[in-house]
């Protein structure tokens, strides 16, 4: 693609790209050029470096989206209008139960693409569906929530508060969901697919997803239910 | 079984929209009919619709934004002659409820239809050419984009057919927007069209960070990219930050209008003034998403037609950065009336303020990179000279309502009106049509016609001023904006004035038109056979007009700024062109009718959400997840153009240019 001279064999260039441990490093010295690393003066980089890239891109733009939903929260936390307030509807337990469901699925998610780093099928697919089960766990556990919630009354339309509440924790739930599609979506292609090149770049994608969704529980449980049993 | 729709939903009794309907119905029908009466529908299904090649969805891109910027000129048409007709006792031939309508959909319909389809349409047009890479990062996506955006465009023109459209200003502010005060469909409308062009602009910015950051051919570092491209960076930077925003805010308002949520009513602990808040956090940057691409058309046509580098590149980066920082930091001073403080308005004051110190390096980079060149006063010039004079005092007044003190008597009044046309059309439209000048043999292959492009400038130039520099006086005498009707007779003669520039101004659009098919007729007198119409300087250039799907035959090894002068001025002194590369096999990506099948599902499920027909849009999301999947499925990514196609393109583009520079050896020779 590109009349950059090689200064190392191809082999040795290619694996060089498609080790992500070495994604983004290396191409700073003249001695080190990295073709296809995308910096500087090396020409375009590799799908697989522009795939990620571009995925990390959207994820920075969903968070952008997230953290409206969390300054509208911040905003309206104590726009009860007589109605419950955080205190009232946050249960410990279970939410500890869904953070440490959602936090361990991030483990197998690691651990499914460490077995996708040797191309080992078996175990990316009992990894993934470990991944999904735990996933399932969470959004089952916060439709529950949700459920007995709205039943003692404290449904989105009674206060501004309990509006943010609903739309900022359901708008993650609604993002893991989508992700459990994903994921459903992605086994069915590596089963009848296998290693091709763009599934690889998927699942590096997915993973991403995954982690990401991770990092924002994190502020909702910290912001939303920590914060809220202190208060 | 249809929701809120049925017959009492088409606007029967209402002449002007049903008729603007019939006809635009009969419009659609007659052209579907001739593509089919012509056998066209293969080729533009094969080369248009399902094309991701980054050029012809730049064209595709520009098409729907001149249609729609038409279709926003007509509501503001309407709106200059309801004022004028109706002042004191006369009522003018426009309802309220409709007046609303008009003034609602021409802000949505220029900023989202319009100009951004037409920022975006040179964005890619241009970015990869003038990178000197074959596409950008994801075609597809690219091609997803467009035609999001074109559904979003489809949804509010079937507004003026099929019930209503927001009667709430182009930002639908609550708590009138919500369902308490605006019960009808006429806001979701506005919702569910905006959030769809909305994830389309988000996926474009998203690709064009990518694209800039990732992809440039070896050699093109970032201090030798084209201005252009370093504006398109900062415009889908802004895109990224903020559209998200939007996204949200909207979300909140849809949640309050569809399932009684509190976000923004006035009951139940609802924050109104959040939504401002939000809306502009998103909103401000907007106008410099438009406006700071249309600084990179300006760039290169300055540069090119005084025949200098841009004076001051390096500055014009840092310039074009900090505007991009800067602009997030400004939004409140869009309600400095809601009462914040002196503390937090002077702060917002002082923001605004100094984001024009970025705009004042810009125009005087302009300015000195005239300065001692050989200026050609060609078309795109006078756009562009047309604009530093416009710019500059649309510049001012902005500052003026910069200050809070001096806002609170300005808000909201037609001051403020003219002021963002002022930068708007001063800035944005003129850049537009400057570079449709420019760049349009690089992509149709010849030149548009010189005088009809000078008589459409010096109508609009004169035109625009005519229009707006009454508001201005009108705005300072205290009429404020979004009047059906005026009570005082002394604001007659400026309203009349007014009427008269919007005569200008459709004069000057009647010329674009002319020009347009003029030069489509004597195609021949004006062809482009060098693919360098201009002495132009940067790659975008090097390629034939038009130029190949493939762009570049082989990638080119950038050497320093203004990579095609170096290689130009390279052939020049030799008299000759390079050797002739080794051509060798490139692969491309196959096209894919995603984009209209996801655009196809958008709408379906839009529409279905807008008249709440809930079956059909969940009906309409399996649909689009099922084409997501197919599409995952496919085998088949790229296909390879074989060398001696490269070869034979490649060829007869440095046939052409060889040509070129004996014939310019020639004329030096008989010159001397």
């Amino acid at each position: 693609m590109t009349d950059v001279p090689f200064p190392i064999s191809r082999e040795a260039v290619l694996r060089r790209r498609e080790d992500p441990s070495l994604i983004g490093h290396g191409a700073h010295g003249p001695r080190d050029i990295v073709p296809g690393a995308g910096h500087g003066e090396t020409g375009p980089a590799s799908k697989r470096v522009i795939v990620g890239y571009g995925f990390w891109i959207f994820l920075l733009s969903d968070i952008v989206m997230f953290s409206c939903f969390f300054a509208a929260y911040a905003v309206l936390q104590g726009a009860t209008a007589g109605g419950p307030s955080a205190r009232d509807i946050v249960d410990l337990p279970r939410v500890g139960i869904e953070t440490g469901a959602l936090l361990l699925s991030s483990f197998t998610c690691g651990l499914s693409f460490a077995a996708t780093n040797v191309r080992n099928k078996l175990w990316t697919q009992v990894f993934l569906a470990l991944t999904a089960l735990l996933g399932l766990v969470f959004v089952g556990l916060e439709l529950q929530e949700f459920i007995e919630l709205a039943a003692r009354g404290a449904t989105p339309q009674r206060s501004a508060f309990l509006s943010a509440f609903y739309t900022l924790v359901g708008c993650h739930g609604l993002h893991v969901s989508i992700g459990g599609l994903w994921l459903a979506t992605m086994m069915a292609q590596l089963q009848v697919k296998g290693f091709r090149h763009e599934i690889v770049h998927r699942l590096i994608c997915f993973n991403l997803f995954w982690h990401a969704l991770d990092i924002v529980w994190v502020g909702v449980f910290s912001m939303v239910y920590l914060m809220g049993a202190a208060a | 079984m249809f929701g809120k729709l049925d017959w009492s939903a088409i606007p029967i009794t209402q002449p002007i929209p049903m008729i603007t309907s019939v006809v635009i119905i009969l419009v659609i029908l007659g052209v579907l009919g001739l593509v089919a009466a012509k056998g066209w529908w293969p080729y533009l299904w094969r080369e248009w619709i399902t094309s991701v090649d980054h050029k012809r969805i730049g064209v595709m891109y520009g098409l729907l934004g001149v249609v729609m910027l038409i279709r926003g000129f007509a509501d503001a048409i309407m709106m200059r002659t309801q004022q004028a007709a109706a002042i004191g006792g006369a009522q003018g031939y426009l309802e309220p409820e409709h007046y609303n309508q008009i003034f609602s959909a021409h802000g949505t319909i220029m900023i989202f239809f319009a100009a951004m389809p037409l920022v975006i349409a040179f964005m890619n047009f241009l970015v990869p050419l003038q990178l000197g890479v074959r596409d950008v990062a994801f075609p597809t996506l690219n091609s997803v984009s467009f035609w999001l955006t074109a559904s979003g465009a489809l949804l509010v023109n079937i507004s003026l057919f099929v019930g209503e459209f927001a009667r709430t200003g182009w930002l639908p502010y609550p708590p009138l927007s919500e369902g308490t005060y605006s019960p009808g469909v006429g806001v979701d409308y506005y919702l569910w069209a905006v959030q769809i062009s909305g994830i389309g602009t988000l996926m474009t910015g998203i690709n064009f960070v990518t694209t800039v950051l990732k992809m440039r051919c070896p050699g093109m570092s970032y201090l030798r990219m084209p201005m252009f491209t370093w504006t398109a960076l900062a415009s889908s930077l802004l895109i990224v930050a903020v559209f998200p925003i939007l996204t949200a805010t909207l979300a909140m308002l849809t949640l309050d209008r569809y399932f009684g949520f509190h976000f923004f009513t006035n009951d139940a602990g609802g924050a109104p003034m959040m939504f401002m808040n939000l809306i502009w956090a998103w909103g401000h940057p907007e106008v410099y998403i438009l406006v700071l691409p249309a600084f990179g058309i300006f760039s290169e046509i300055f540069s090119t037609f005084s025949g200098k580098p841009l004076f001051g590149y390096r500055s014009m980066v840092a310039a074009t950065l900090f505007i991009c920082i800067v602009a997030m930091m400004t939004w409140l001073h869009h309600f400095f009336t809601m009462g914040a403080g002196a503390a937090v308005n002077t702060a917002f004051g002082i923001s605004t303020s100094i984001i024009a110190v970025g705009t004042g390096v810009k125009i005087y980079n302009w300015i000195f990179t005239m300065y001692g060149g050989r200026v050609r006063m060609t078309v795109p010039m006078l756009w562009s000279m047309g604009f530093i004079f416009t710019f500059v005092i649309g510049g001012m007044t902005g500052v003026l309502l910069a200050v809070p003190p001096a806002d609170f008597l300005t808000h909201n009044s037609m001051f403020l009106v003219a002021h963002f046309h002022n930068v708007i059309v001063g800035g944005v439209v003129f850049a537009l049509f400057a570079g449709l000048e420019f760049w349009f043999p690089k992509a149709f292959g010849f030149r548009l016609h010189e005088g009809w492009g000078k008589a459409a400038f010096w109508f609009a130039f004169i035109g625009f001023w005519v229009t707006f520099t009454p508001l201005y006086i009108l705005g300072l005498q205290g009429m404020t904006r979004r009047l059906q009707h005026v009570n005082i007779e002394e604001w007659r003669p400026m309203l009349l004035l007014s009427v008269v520039g919007v005569a200008i101004l459709v004069v000057g659009a009647i010329c674009q038109v002319i020009q347009l098919v003029v030069s489509i007729l004597q195609r021949d007198r004006l062809r482009d056979t060098t693919g360098d119409p201009w002495d132009g300087r940067s790659l975008e250039w090097a390629t034939p007009s038009p130029a190949p799907f493939f762009n570049f035959a082989v990638m080119p090894n950038v050497e320093g700024e203004e990579a095609y002068w170096g290689i130009k001025q390279r052939a020049i002194e030799t008299q000759q062109l390079a050797p002739e590369p080794k051509y060798e096999a490139i692969e491309m990506p196959v096209n894919s009718p995603v984009g209209v099948y996801t655009a196809f599902f958008a709408s379906v499920t839009g529409f279905a959400l807008i008249w709440h027909i809930w079956w059909l849009a969940a009906l309409a999301l399996i649909g689009a997840y099922a084409g997501f999947v197919v599409f995952a499925w496919r085998e088949v990514h790229e296909f390879e153009v074989p060398a001696e196609e490269v070869a034979r393109v490649d060829r007869a583009r440095r046939a052409a240019r060889e040509a070129a520079l004996a014939r310019m050896a020639q004329a030096e020779g008989t010159a001397s």
